[in-house]
């Protein structure tokens, strides 16, 4: 079935979830609530949309969009070798949606590094720890308001001064 | 009364770290391995020791900035990375580049897939214990590096590509060196295979060691030869749209069925075959013309000699390079999946008609390959360990990013 097929079906199936569907550079993009991800990704998966190809996040901050953050789906049929994007909207206030680990394995390692970089929360996530930060990491740097230039992490870094005290130090 | 020997001895828990310094992990990854005896009952990769924000850095790099990047991911193959962050941001603006350039390109991706997979199948011989085929496979690489090193002027961090073309043209004579490699290439496949293939110690470390099933495979994002290797016959240089000039070349896609370590090998070296063969087709057919697109255009640098002759040249010159100008892209978002080496190498973009990238979000093989490694490492000895690891090919560079 070709994407625009499904896109218009998926309208037809969730009328309260999808809020648009566009197309960009030949791509097909359908804008779902992100509450309701699982059982949108659910219907696809059934239709032929059997690999997850990648897992990602943007936060919608300056660029505008229906919510802050966007988690984006895409979507490979190897039946009909057609691609679909599926970007889910998340409010800021409570950045959380269901994980769809249960679908496909590889949402796994893919939420937990969505988690680490941008802070959202999958429910039901068996395993949602950082994968790239260590684990007393402060902060989730994709944000666009997590400064560039290393400014929070340098200021708060621990200085080592083994042993000599600031007094003794040779002046 | 029951003789000791034959009550299961049992032994207590051994928690073993490998890595992050372990010579066989290629890189800084870490394994906490839980042991019984010497099988591993459980296994927890850690990952992030070669996290450097990449994707951060791309948001406040151009889009022609950001490809210098692109090469410290994978850097056994940086072409691969260069041309499918070019086509990425090609598709995001629109612009069509020449034939001349796709078929470079696809000359380059191909030569970058034989080291790469040279190297891996060496690696996984010499962490086996067999000297020799690393050594073979060794050398040929580094013959291809030399050609990347006249095409390029480097040989590891080539920054190849520019969005729009290309950084310069192939040397004359260009197409005599490459087939004199290739020659070299096909002899010394053939001596890897005769060392290994029906080597009895390789097939007994091999077979049957870190079998990844179709299911698996599919819902665990696997793609590349090691998905191939597992009889799934997918390959986006032809099942899907092809992208640079791919449909214009005859090649076959090296499929494997048991989907273990042995079969991931066998694939590899098929495709260092296929490869060959394509990249003498695009010796044989490359058209002439431009490597860049039209400078008018407003995403690439015009010549030297214009820009040092010409009003206009420089002009179209610091339209480009000035701090408040640049490249106007469109405000939108485009995803490109390429075959790497590895597998599926995707690049995101988000643009919001700025210089440089909203987002730029890499899909890496290696971190969704690598997902899989301790349901695969569950059961089997310690010494399996670097087989599974040299055959999923990690690059941590790309899978920490």
């Amino acid at each position: 079935m070709p994407p625009a097929t499904i896109l218009s079906q998926v309208k037809e199936q969730f009328p309260e979830t999808v809020l648009a569907g566009t197309e960009f550079a030949g791509e097909q993009i359908l804008h779902v609530k992100g509450q309701h991800i699982l059982t949108v990704l659910t219907a696809l998966k059934a239709d032929g949309y059997n690999f997850l190809a990648d897992l990602t996040a943007i936060d919608n901050l300056t660029l505008g969009g229906f919510e802050r953050f966007v988690v984006s789906y895409h979507l490979l049929c190897h039946q009909s070798a057609e691609r679909l994007t599926v970007k889910a909207y998340i409010p800021e206030e409570n950045p959380s949606m269901p994980s769809v680990e249960s679908l496909w394995k590889t949402a796994d390692w893919q939420e937990r590094e969505v988690f680490d970089l941008y802070g959202i929360i999958f429910e039901g996530h068996p395993n949602l720890i950082r994968i790239m930060n260590p684990d007393d990491f402060d902060g989730y740097p994709l944000r666009k308001d997590y400064p560039r230039l290393g400014r929070k992490e340098r200021d708060d870094f621990p200085v080592v001064d083994r042993g000599i005290q600031k007094k003794n130090r040779p002046q | 009364m029951t003789r000791a020997i034959e009550q299961p001895l049992e032994t207590d828990k051994l928690v073993l770290n490998f890595g992050p310094q372990h010579p066989s992990t290629h890189g800084t990854l870490r394994i906490i391995m839980e042991l019984e005896g010497e099988t591993v009952t459980k296994a927890t990769p850690e990952i992030g020791y070669l996290h450097s924000g990449f994707e951060k850095l791309g948001e406040d790099l151009d889009f022609n900035q950001y490809i210098t990047i692109t090469d410290r991911m994978n850097y056994l193959s940086p072409l691969c990375n260069n041309v499918a962050y070019a086509l990425a941001a090609e598709k995001l603006i629109g612009l069509e580049v020449s034939q001349r350039t796709e078929y470079i390109r696809v000359l380059m991706c191909e030569l970058s897939r034989i080291a790469d997979h040279l190297l891996n199948v060496g690696m996984l011989a010499v962490d086996l214990g067999a000297m020799t085929a690393f050594l073979y496979g060794f050398r040929l690489r580094e013959d291809i590096y030399d050609l990347f090193e006249i095409a390029t002027g480097t040989r590891l961090t080539t920054s190849y590509t520019l969005v729009g073309g290309l950084m310069r043209d192939i040397p004359e004579d260009y197409d005599k060196a490459v087939i004199k490699v290739l020659d070299e290439v096909v002899e010394g496949v053939d001596e890897i295979e005769t060392l290994l293939t029906k080597n009895r110690i390789w097939q007994d470390r091999t077979k049957n060691i870190g079998v990844i099933s179709k299911e698996d495979a599919i819902s665990y994002g696997i793609s590349g030869p090691m998905a191939r290797a597992s009889g799934i016959d997918w390959d986006i240089r032809v099942n899907e749209q092809p992208y640079s000039s791919y449909g214009d070349f005859d090649f076959d896609v090296a499929i494997a069925l048991n989907g273990d370590v042995f079969d991931r090998y066998l694939v590899r070296m098929e495709e260092i075959c296929q490869s060959v063969k394509i990249c003498r087709q695009a010796l044989e057919k490359m058209p002439e013309g431009d490597v860049i697109v039209d400078p008018g255009l407003g995403y690439s640098l015009p010549p030297k000699d214009e820009v040092y002759n010409s009003i206009e040249g420089l002009i179209y010159h610091f339209e480009v390079t000035m701090p408040n100008r640049g490249m106007t892209p469109p405000v939108g978002e485009a995803y490109v999946p390429t075959e790497s080496p590895n597998g599926e190498l995707g690049f995101y973009i988000v643009s919001d008609g700025n210089r440089t990238p909203y987002r730029v979000r890499t899909r890496p093989p290696s971190f969704m390959n690598y997902s899989i490694f301790s349901k695969l490492i569950e059961g089997h000895m310690l010494s399996d360990a670097p087989a599974i690891l040299g055959s999923i090919n990690i690059i941590a560079g790309e899978l920490d990013r």
